[in-house]
């Protein structure tokens, strides 16, 4: 059987694979919703969740879509298309796809046509983000019920503790865009995205309380966030 | 625990586990069609160079971010992927929006239903982008959108920074302090960043906990 990346074969496992992941999501969604409902939640509240989401959302789907175009222009569409629909990140997907094609001695400059290699990238990209999956399920009931007797025990320092992991992991995130402010003017690029994204959440936060703005509420991330891309795309080519 | 979490429960183990399987099938249905069978060697060697950094983080990130989003949410989460870039932030935002909290029912609703809508909206954009990807593609490979989507991470946690930090201003200064000033000292840090979220964690509950106990917060 001849080789190649964009076979429908590979569109018809990638459509295989996204479908799967589509049912799972409507089914938990479904579920929740109606939970939802029973607890108490409005309609309108629920309402919200989803369409603020949606919205958030598609920016950085968009910038997924970027990474199945770099992955692309070696692995074809199909993989790199399901591995960006289903747990795996940019971030992750290229080291891993370069440490294989460097273990066979072969460049990723152009389309790859040998099975071989195909399936070893293949597996390096499956194996290598598994632990996550299963140990999800193995730790789950250990882990949640650490929160249940957290909260039960002390209420307000179970609250303080569920802060404090919220803030931990911004914090490292935070923290990282100071990462390359010593290299130069091009390091303070993701400062000042931080800073026009920080600058814009807090002008929505004095408008929803202080002008009473409440459907801006849903939006507020997404602007946010958008401002913060518009700033790096004007201010890249001016300093860096 | 409610009939409900426990139904959670078992419904997110039957479609993890399912989902590793059919995750597993990818390279295997590659290999059994094409009849290509890489050699071992191949497979450990690639491996080798990723799974040292990327299993740590990813058993680091199962203990950190489950409490955060709940069982429905992370047994979606972790079979969708994109975490810290979006599933995360979407959960804690639709949290702070609708006024819930992590650990309550109510929040772990919230979280799963953010999750879920992020996850079915990134599935349609990508298959929708897919298609038209010859259209598209000149678009987003644009040399003037490029630092967009290379910032998308300070531009998320800005906003998310704010929200959170001026709700909690006391509980962030210790983990926002020792983070700047971590990885000012030490920049190679930032291709690493999964590994230092528990240790964000740490230090912002040792403080958290000093505070708690002198009734400071």
């Amino acid at each position: 059987m001849e080789f190649n990346p964009n076979s429908t074969f590979l569109y018809l496992v990638a459509a295989f694979v996204i479908l799967f992941v589509l049912a799972q999501s409507v089914f938990f969604l479904v579920r929740a919703w109606r939970r939802g409902k029973q607890l108490g939640l409005s309609t309108a509240k629920l309402r919200k969740t989803v369409i603020a989401t949606a919205v958030f959302t598609i920016a950085p789907a968009l910038s997924f879509l970027v990474g199945v175009i770099t992955l692309a222009k070696f692995l074809g569409i199909p993989l790199p298309w399901i591995r960006l629909s289903v747990i795996g990140a940019i971030t992750y997907e290229l080291p891993a796809a370069t440490s294989t094609a460097n273990a066979l001695g072969i460049s990723l400059s152009e389309l790859i046509t040998d099975p071989k290699v195909y399936s070893a990238i293949a597996w390096v990209m499956t194996l290598g983000i598994m632990p996550s999956i299963i140990l999800t399920p193995i730790l789950m009931k250990k882990i949640q019920g650490g929160v249940v007797k957290l909260k039960s025990k002390d209420s307000k320092w179970g609250d303080i503790f569920m802060t404090s992991l919220f803030l931990g992991m911004i914090s490292a995130f935070l923290g990282m865009v100071f990462a390359d402010i010593r290299s130069g003017p091009a390091g303070l690029i993701p400062i000042f995205v931080l800073l026009a994204s920080a600058l814009t959440m807090a002008v929505c936060g004095l408008l929803i309380k202080k002008c009473n703005m409440k459907w801006l509420e849903t939006y507020a991330m997404t602007i946010s966030m958008v401002v913060g891309m518009v700033c790096a795309a004007v201010i890249t080519p001016l300093i860096g | 625990m409610s009939d409900y979490m426990k139904k959670t429960d078992r419904y997110g183990k039957f479609w993890i586990w399912t989902a590793a399987f059919v995750i597993a099938m990818v390279p295997i249905a590659v290999c059994l069609y094409y009849n290509a069978w890489p050699s071992a060697s191949a497979v450990l060697k690639g491996l080798l160079g990723v799974a040292p950094i990327f299993w740590t983080v990813g058993a680091i990130e199962v203990i950190t971010y489950t409490p955060m989003l709940g069982t429905g949410g992370t047994y979606l989460a972790f079979v969708t992927g994109n975490l810290t870039s979006l599933k995360a932030p979407a959960a804690l935002t639709a949290m702070e929006n609708a006024q819930v909290k992590q650990g309550t029912e109510e929040g772990e609703v919230i979280s799963t239903i953010a999750i879920a809508t992020s996850s079915i909206v990134t599935t349609l954009v990508l298959a929708v982008g897919v298609f038209v990807l010859a259209l598209i593609s000149p678009v987003l490979n644009h040399p003037t959108l490029k630092p967009a989507f290379d910032n998308i991470l300070p531009a998320l946690f800005g906003g998310l920074g704010v929200v959170y930090v001026s709700k909690n201003w006391k509980l962030s200064i210790a983990p926002l302090v020792f983070m700047v000033i971590l990885f000012v000292a030490v920049p190679s840090l930032a291709s690493s960043v999964g590994v230092l979220v528990p240790v964000g964690i740490l230090v912002a509950l040792g403080a958290g906990r000093v505070m708690y106990k002198k009734g400071w917060v």
